[in-house]
């Protein structure tokens, strides 16, 4: 089944110079494993392609049910420097929530997860 | 000892709401209240204002928010922690002498400065003793920007606010600490924390992180359920409620909008994040992997669990220097075919760039209202849009060639695509731009010093 992550996850993102950092927390605790299994470091790279120019690394929070990635190389130099509208990385929380996942039904079924329409 | 320490953040950062400080003392009881003043690039600012009149280079606004409490914080006893002094602590504490005598409580206010976190005037020796001073990201020593620094200040810790307050300050006036440090400080003064009780560092540093950016915790920016949360037009600012044992409540005070939920303060708590496991301050290393959140009523959330490490032997030091000039100019386009059009303009600009032989480090083009925040992640742009902005920016060493292009933008309103308009502000203003430079120094370098003036 689709799921789309904005429907089971909410996101803070800032910046650090030239990284963004994107916090993703489950909306339920019962789906951060699932979330934390999905959402891999290769994964969030893939979605990011074309739009940072570094790697990207990420981190686990399993207390807050959330976890952080950072983002590297994506403000255009970041700060004062970049010339982009959003040179402090404010909103690649919810770019990264644009992201789809596919997850076998029976799973879904047993978690709830609403279905993408 | 007091069993309940109540800390207010009246702003997060310089530019935030002017009401806030007012509201969160006279909205309810409180014991400090915490105001941040200072960002990355703020210091460079305020060095070029020092530059120009020696008693200038501090948060001007902090100056009117005392305005807005003062009466009250003496009436009621309330501490003011705020990191406004920028990089002339010492004239800003003046002001606020002077601002306490107008109003008629010059003698009841004593007011406590902290300084040493300003380095610029010991770069060179630094330097000639062997500290590269390296960029944190880049690795590149400071040398080969040192003709363009404009400011150097390291970030300092509570110690010395902990001293001004244990000497009787009600106002505390520093430079650049660390924004954690204004609310840690008042828990350490009042519940005698040692400075090597790593846990309880920690949490004070996370009681900071959580209430340092304002209304971000308590719903303001917030994005789960935003369509519900209540009243943001009489958004509460967030309150601190710290007890001994180092645990501690997020509230607000009633009847104000908002709302501080367990999610809305993990979204703050992920704000800016980087290693969770190493949160590095001047005083503490806090581990935000251990943080517990549970919900304590409505509007109230606790906090419990958290563990700390011991400090490093480094101080961070924020350098600012002057890294060149960029514009950015606007216009807009309108349907039919609005996006199409924005890009013919886009084509024409860079063409007419190229043709007067301007050269950048950087052009930029964006379509705001097609891609500009989220790229290829949008997706293909919808083909009926009422309207997309061109925004086009251009950076370079040479101001000369980011200036002529500000020359560029308006004559496509006549010479270029159709259905064209927004562009009434104007030319482009020319920026010059104060670059970030992080970098580490040895603790033993940094001497801070406590002055309590009333």
């Amino acid at each position: 089944m689709k799921v789309r992550l904005v429907d089971i996850a909410h996101a803070r993102s800032g910046d650090k110079g030239d990284t963004a950092n994107v916090g993703v927390i489950a909306l339920r605790r019962e789906w951060y494993d699932l979330i934390a299994r999905e959402l891999t470091e290769q994964r969030v790279t893939d979605h990011f392609r074309g739009v940072i120019t570094g790697d990207v690394k990420r981190f686990e929070l399993p207390n807050l049910g959330a976890l952080n990635f950072l983002l590297h190389g994506a403000l255009d130099g970041g700060g004062t420097l970049s010339l982009k509208t959003d040179a402090q990385g404010k909103v690649f929380s919810t770019a990264l929530l644009r992201m789809t996942l596919d997850v076998p039904d029976a799973e879904a079924r047993a978690l709830a997860l609403p279905a993408a329409s | 000892m007091k069993q309940v320490v109540r800390v207010a953040a009246g702003q997060g950062f310089w530019g935030d709401w002017l009401e806030a400080p007012r509201r969160q003392v006279e909205g309810g009881p409180v014991d400090y209240l915490m105001l941040d003043y200072l960002a990355e690039v703020t210091m460079s600012i305020l060095q070029k204002q020092k530059e120009r009149d020696p008693t200038m280079g501090y948060a001007r606004d902090f100056l009117g928010a005392m305005e807005s409490v003062l009466t009250a914080v003496v009436e009621r006893g309330v501490k003011v922690i705020a990191n406004a002094g920028g990089v002339n602590p010492v004239s800003c504490a003046d002001a606020v002498r002077e601002l306490a005598k107008a109003k008629g409580v010059g003698g009841k206010v004593k007011i406590g400065v902290v300084t040493g976190d300003d380095l610029l005037p010991r770069i060179d020796d630094l330097i000639s003793r062997g500290h590269a001073l390296a960029n944190m990201d880049t690795g590149e020593p400071l040398s080969i920007v040192r003709d363009r620094v404009l400011s150097a200040n390291a970030y300092i810790g509570s110690t010395p606010i902990v001293e001004a307050l244990a000497r009787g300050a009600q106002v505390v006036v520093t430079g650049r600490s660390t924004d954690t440090a204004l609310t840690m400080a008042p828990l350490r003064h009042e519940f005698g924390w040692a400075a090597d009780d790593w846990d309880k560092l920690a949490a004070g540093i996370i009681a900071g992180h959580i209430i340092e950016c304002g209304a971000q915790c308590s719903g303001g920016n917030c994005l789960i359920d935003w369509q519900n949360i209540p009243d943001l037009a009489n958004v509460g600012y967030p309150i601190v409620n710290a007890n001994p044992d180092g645990t501690f409540e997020i509230s607000k005070h009633p009847g104000t909008g908002g709302r501080i939920s367990v999610p809305s303060v993990t979204e703050q708590l992920v704000y800016e994040m980087g290693d969770p496991n190493a949160y590095i301050t001047p005083d503490v290393v806090a581990d935000f992997t251990t943080i517990k959140l549970e919900s304590a009523g409505p509007d109230r959330v606790r906090v419990f669990g958290i563990a700390g490490r011991p400090s490093t032997d480094k101080l961070k030091v924020s350098i600012a220097y002057r890294a060149g000039f960029k514009a950015v100019g606007t216009l807009v386009y309108s349907w039919p075919d609005a996006l199409p059009k924005a890009e013919l303009a886009d084509r024409v600009l860079r063409e007419r760039l190229d043709r007067l032989g301007l050269r950048f480090d950087k052009v930029m083009t964006e379509f705001v209202g097609a891609s500009a925040t989220h790229g290829p992640l949008a997706g293909a742009p919808n083909g009926d849009m009422p309207e997309v902005q061109l925004r086009f920016g251009v950076r370079g060493e040479d101001r000369a060639a980011v200036e002529r292009f500000t020359r560029e933008i308006a004559p496509l309103v006549l010479n270029g695509p159709p259905s064209v308009t927004g562009f009434a502000g104007g030319r482009p203003k020319v920026e010059e731009i104060v670059a970030y430079w992080p970098a580490l120094i040895d603790k033993t370098e940094v001497m801070t010093a406590v002055e309590v003036i009333s």
